[in-house]
């Protein structure tokens, strides 16, 4: 037997594997498909103090290994969520984190504040990096100074664990990761989406209603995994790793760079039971490695 | 209903015209029940550039055969890849997706397509037929050579065709045809959106219930992406749980 408990602060998780907010609905989603006690933790879609419609159709254009998105934070707003969907999925045997987003930091502290009552939900993921609103959104996650005031205000309110999602789209991000770490995260998770852009030649028009949109899938893992690595050595707060994690192999990638848990994305759209297949597939990589537990492999790059 | 993924054997393909493909594709379990309007959501491999899956309606269900059939039409690199599949080949599906068309009885029912939206409308006649309906189908096309397998229609009730050069049938759009003067029940409709307005434009002026099947771009195809909302008096919905089969009086149309 193989050890593939991992610690997020004071949060356990019974696998790295995470799944990544706006791609996992509400775990609802993807009853049909697998046993989602069997992952480490969901993380349900991004949740805003208010509904949000989100942006106008097309929202999505495919690009070669990735998938460019304009979604906007479609959600129905904190309120609904506690008192509609929270019901309906505390009773999954896997830690329940909520994303949390806003346009002003009045938003996220309200947003926060309504989760932090919520028994069943022993995070939230502060996002702070989503580039596909008009308002705030990636513009909290961009400087050092509005990240750590953003994160400064939520973790008055905030009891539990406070993870922060950060922005790829940023000259140095290991400096926008100390600077969340000093107000009070208790990990950070990364890369959010990084922004892109596809045009229709034939029409000349932009594929996107919002002209640009975030772009995920295996064609950011490389950037992700540089990410991690980086954010791994400038903070003491455990990292997770998520950006085109298609397979075990992948996963295991981010955890050598310096991930303590790992979330995916883009893959679960290709593949609805590819999360528990990467669980399976980082037992078999510990067993053919001869690893008993995943913690020894948390940084465990050889650089020699 | 579940929600499955599962491996199937391309066990036929049949050329109905230069571009155009059925396939029959063998499930290893037996299918569930699946309905007119629903879609699966097919894995494309060894595509550089195509990335998430193709959505596409299921043209037929046997399941004394045990197999679903595709229409494809090879349009850019995933449907070029699907369409050159062979005998013998595996293609993964999620399956069944999306709502389905309505089924009403004992009434005078019109079905419209054009172009290769007309993929889910053969599945629909038959239930329409086995409820006891009068089905009556119209199709779009451009020429001769595009109306393909009106035989198939013909075991469900009356087919007619338009063309836009006047090579066979009516000359014109599904929406000019004379057989419009009669007066029919409900009217179903698949195809390009500008003719799915002018059907549901038609079904209006008549007063007379009708669902369109939208194709909106999506990713996952079961509700986790939010990508393929389309704009309803609800707000934005996913075309892809919530459809893709709408009543026009849900639509902004």
């Amino acid at each position: 037997m193989v050890n593939l408990e991992v610690k997020l602060k004071d949060m356990i998780l019974k696998n790295p594997v995470m799944t990544a907010s706006g791609t996992f609905g509400y775990g609802e989603e993807f009853e049909d498909f697998i046993d989602i006690s069997q992952l480490g933790g969901i993380l349900v879609k991004g949740t805003t103090r208010h509904h949000r419609e989100g942006n106008p159709y097309p929202r999505m254009a495919e690009t070669p290994s990735g998938m460019l998105n304009a979604v906007g934070l479609q959600n129905k707003g904190v309120e609904y969520f506690c008192n509609n969907i929270y019901p309906r999925i505390n009773h999954y045997d896997t830690n329940i984190l909520v994303n949390v987003s806003g346009s002003v930091i009045e938003d996220y502290v309200e947003t926060a504040a309504m989760i932090n009552e919520l028994d069943k939900i022993p995070a939230i993921e502060l996002n702070i990096s989503c580039p596909n609103v008009k308002e705030g959104g990636m513009a909290f996650g961009t400087s050092c100074a509005s990240a750590a005031s953003v994160v400064r205000a939520v973790r008055k309110v905030y009891k539990k664990h406070l993870m922060v999602k950060l922005s790829p789209n940023v000259t140095d991000i290991a400096e926008i990761a100390k600077a969340v770490e000093a107000e009070g995260a208790d990990s950070v998770s990364l890369i959010n989406t990084l922004l892109g852009m596809a045009i229709d030649s034939e029409t000349r028009r932009p594929l996107l209603s919002t002209i640009t949109g975030g772009l995920s899938g295996p064609c950011v893992k490389p950037v992700a995994l540089r990410m991690v690595w980086q954010v791994a050595q400038a903070v003491n707060i455990p990292v997770v790793g998520l950006g085109g994690i298609m397979n075990a192999k992948d996963a295991i990638e981010f955890i050598l760079a310096g991930a303590t848990a790992i979330q995916i994305g883009t893959a679960n759209f290709i593949d609805p039971q590819v999360s528990v297949k990467i669980v399976e597939g980082i037992k078999d990589y510990m067993i053919r490695h001869q690893v008993s537990d995943i913690n020894d492999l948390i940084g465990a790059i050889n650089l020699k | 209903m579940k929600k499955l993924v599962q491996d199937f054997e391309v066990l036929h393909k049949e050329e109905l015209n230069k571009g155009t493909f059925v396939i029959d594709i063998k499930a290893s379990k037996p299918l569930p029940d699946i309905k007119p309007g629903q879609f699966v959501n097919v894995l494309v491999e060894n595509a550089t550039n195509t990335f998430l899956r193709r959505p596409l309606s299921i043209h037929f269900v046997d399941y004394e055969k045990n197999i679903i059939k595709l229409y494809i039409k090879k349009l850019g690199e995933g449907t070029t890849k699907l369409g050159d599949l062979k005998l013998g080949d595996r293609l993964n599906i999620v399956f069944p997706l999306g709502n389905q068309y309505s089924i009403p009885k004992n009434s005078k029912t019109l079905l419209i397509g054009g172009g290769c939206g007309v993929a889910p409308l053969l599945y629909l006649a038959k239930h329409l037929k086995e409820a006891g309906n009068e089905v009556t189908t119209i199709l779009g096309v451009r020429s001769a050579y595009d109306a393909v397998e009106l035989d198939s229609y013909k075991e469900y009730g009356r087919i007619f065709v338009t063309t836009e050069d006047g090579s066979i049938g009516e000359k014109g759009y599904p929406t000019q045809h004379s057989v419009l003067n009669e007066k029919f029940d409900y009217t179903f409709t698949c195809g390009p959106e500008l003719m799915m307005k002018a059907v549901a434009a038609y079904a209006k002026s008549k007063d007379i219930p009708c669902e369109v099947s939208l194709e909106n771009t999506m990713a996952c195809g079961f509700g986790a992406c939010l990508c393929c909302v389309t704009d309803t008096k609800r707000g934005n919905i996913c075309t892809c749980t919530e459809g893709p089969v709408f009543n026009i009086n849900e639509l902004k149309w």
